[in-house]
């Protein structure tokens, strides 16, 4: 016997970002082009052999006593999925019904450093005693939960860079099992502090073009050399089509099925074949009830790293063959940076809003496309698009490969 | 003395928990009356320790229910100090 699975739409969006105190500035940033990454000229980071970073763009609006016992981590998520919930119509829900899954890459990671200080500094009596909730990487997860009464479970899939994308694939598998109506989900991370930056630094991931921060992300790009790390959240209000026709609720798209596979080839390396990946995409578009063909957009993890950028456009010839030719690819971090564990919500964000506005953002930065990377990336133009399926994918340290499939 | 210590209380409960210093006054609990929770409290002990130079160890805490019980206690350790 078969059924349908529940029918999942995307009806709130919100957003903090390196181009955006919303999503509306978010999306107007990306359609112009604009980068958000700059010199950090604070003197931590003199010593390090990166200079550049993606801060936000403005800081999380919230009150002295309100953000003080929240990292900054959650105070982002908390800002965005306010933003999301009052796009959604801020909804009466059963709160037995409702879920949040808010993912984040790395936690509290400057909570936990500057309180390690604090330790060493002035002593134990010293350390905040909300440090434990502040550094905890379900933090955001709860702390979003409580701002709008999530009773049906809050989650926190930790998977690096693909955390955002995992969370709100798990927001898709909750409302199909028909475990929550509605799932507040997406992901966060504020992890720009030396320790994270010299570790990534350490790993050659980051790009180093110091003297000139905005071509620094150039995904694709003949001349890439790594990531520039962002920090920022997005979230989405997931819910069940028929729950949302019921309140008549405006929807931005759907959320018509997610991938999940794990390379198992390196904790850090992505599989150079893109065979993990490629299963990733094939398992989306089957979760989606999608052909190949019916994809037009993909919306790439494309960090800007020689290996990664390379292995995904080998996965997606893999995944949806020739037809690849013929999608417009982007890549958001040539913008934003990587976020991290936000990135694959954020890029979700940026997917519906260009199925919905039949717009695909150029990608920043592509003076050269690779030889080896045989993709149709959008570039120097926006390009309009027609109606159609969008990939979002999202690749993790740990060897984490997601893929989230939209439709409008 | 004691009106000293409530309006350095009314001070710290306004930088910890954002309380209106006109609502810091003897009578009021602070976990139900000025909606401070267990972690704050926590904050709040400690400031008050570096503020009226006294020591609060943590079984005593719990026998502090009200801004009033604060005051004593510390105008007591204080004495006694």
């Amino acid at each position: 016997m078969t059924t349908t699975p529940r029918q999942v739409v995307v009806t709130g969006l919100g957003a903090i970002t390196p181009l955006g105190g919303d999503v509306a500035s978010t999306w107007e940033g990306l359609l112009a082009g604009r980068s958000g990454v700059r010199r950090i000229t604070e003197d931590w980071i003199q010593v390090l052999p990166v200079h550049i970073a993606a801060p936000l763009a403005v800081e999380p609006p919230l009150g002295r006593v309100e953000a003080r016992t929240l990292d900054r981590s959650q105070q982002m998520a908390l800002v965005a999925a306010r933003e999301a919930w009052a796009d959604a119509g801020s909804p009466e829900v059963d709160q037995e019904r409702l879920a949040a899954c808010v993912a984040s890459g790395i936690g509290g990671v400057t909570t936990l450093l500057s309180q390690h200080d604090v330790l060493r500094e002035k002593g134990p009596r010293r350390v905040s005693p909300h440090v434990v909730p502040m550094l905890m990487p379900n933090g955001p997860a709860s702390t979003v939960g409580l701002a709008f009464g999530a009773k049906a479970g809050v989650h926190a899939p930790v998977s690096a860079c693909a955390s955002g994308s995992e969370a709100i694939a798990l927001g898709l598998d909750i409302i199909r099992a028909g475990r929550a109506d509605v799932v507040i989900a997406g992901g966060t991370e504020a992890a720009i502090a030396a320790l994270p930056i010299a570790g990534f630094a350490q790993m050659q991931a980051l790009s180093r073009r110091n003297e000139t921060p905005q071509t620094a992300s150039r995904p694709f790009d003949k001349a890439r050399d790594g990531f520039v790390l962002g920090e920022g959240a997005a979230i989405l209000v997931l819910e069940a089509a028929e729950h949302a026709a019921a309140r008549g609720a405006r929807v931005h798209g759907v959320l018509a099925g997610a991938g999940i596979s794990s390379d198992a080839y390196h904790i850090a390396a992505p599989d150079p074949t893109g065979a993990g990946a490629a299963r990733a995409v094939r398992a989306a578009l089957r979760s989606a009830e999608l052909a190949p063909t019916d994809v037009i957009h993909i919306n790439a993890h494309a960090t800007s790293t020689p290996s990664g950028d390379l292995a995904e456009a080998l996965a997606l010839r893999t995944a949806i063959g020739d037809h690849v030719d013929s999608v417009a690819v982007t890549a958001t971090k040539s913008m934003t940076g990587h976020l991290l564990g936000a990135a694959g919500a954020l890029e979700a964000v940026a997917s519906i809003l260009a199925l919905r506005e039949r717009i695909v953002p150029a990608t920043r930065n592509l003076d050269a496309l690779d030889d080896e990377i045989a993709l149709d990336v959008v570039s120097i133009d926006n390009r309009k698009i027609g109606s159609g399926a969008a990939l979002s994918n999202s690749f993790g340290f740990g060897g984490h490969d997601v893929c989230l499939a939209f439709t409008v | 003395m004691s009106q000293d210590i409530l309006a350095g209380l009314a001070v710290i409960l306004e930088e910890v928990a954002g309380v209106d210093p006109a609502d810091v006054t003897p009578d009021k609990t602070f976990i139900d009356d000025l909606d401070v929770d267990s972690l704050s409290m926590v904050e709040v002990v400690v400031a008050a320790e570096e503020k009226f130079t006294v020591k609060i160890p943590d079984d005593d805490v719990k026998s502090l229910k009200t801004v009033g019980d604060a005051v004593s206690y510390i105008q007591r350790a204080g004495v006694a100090a």
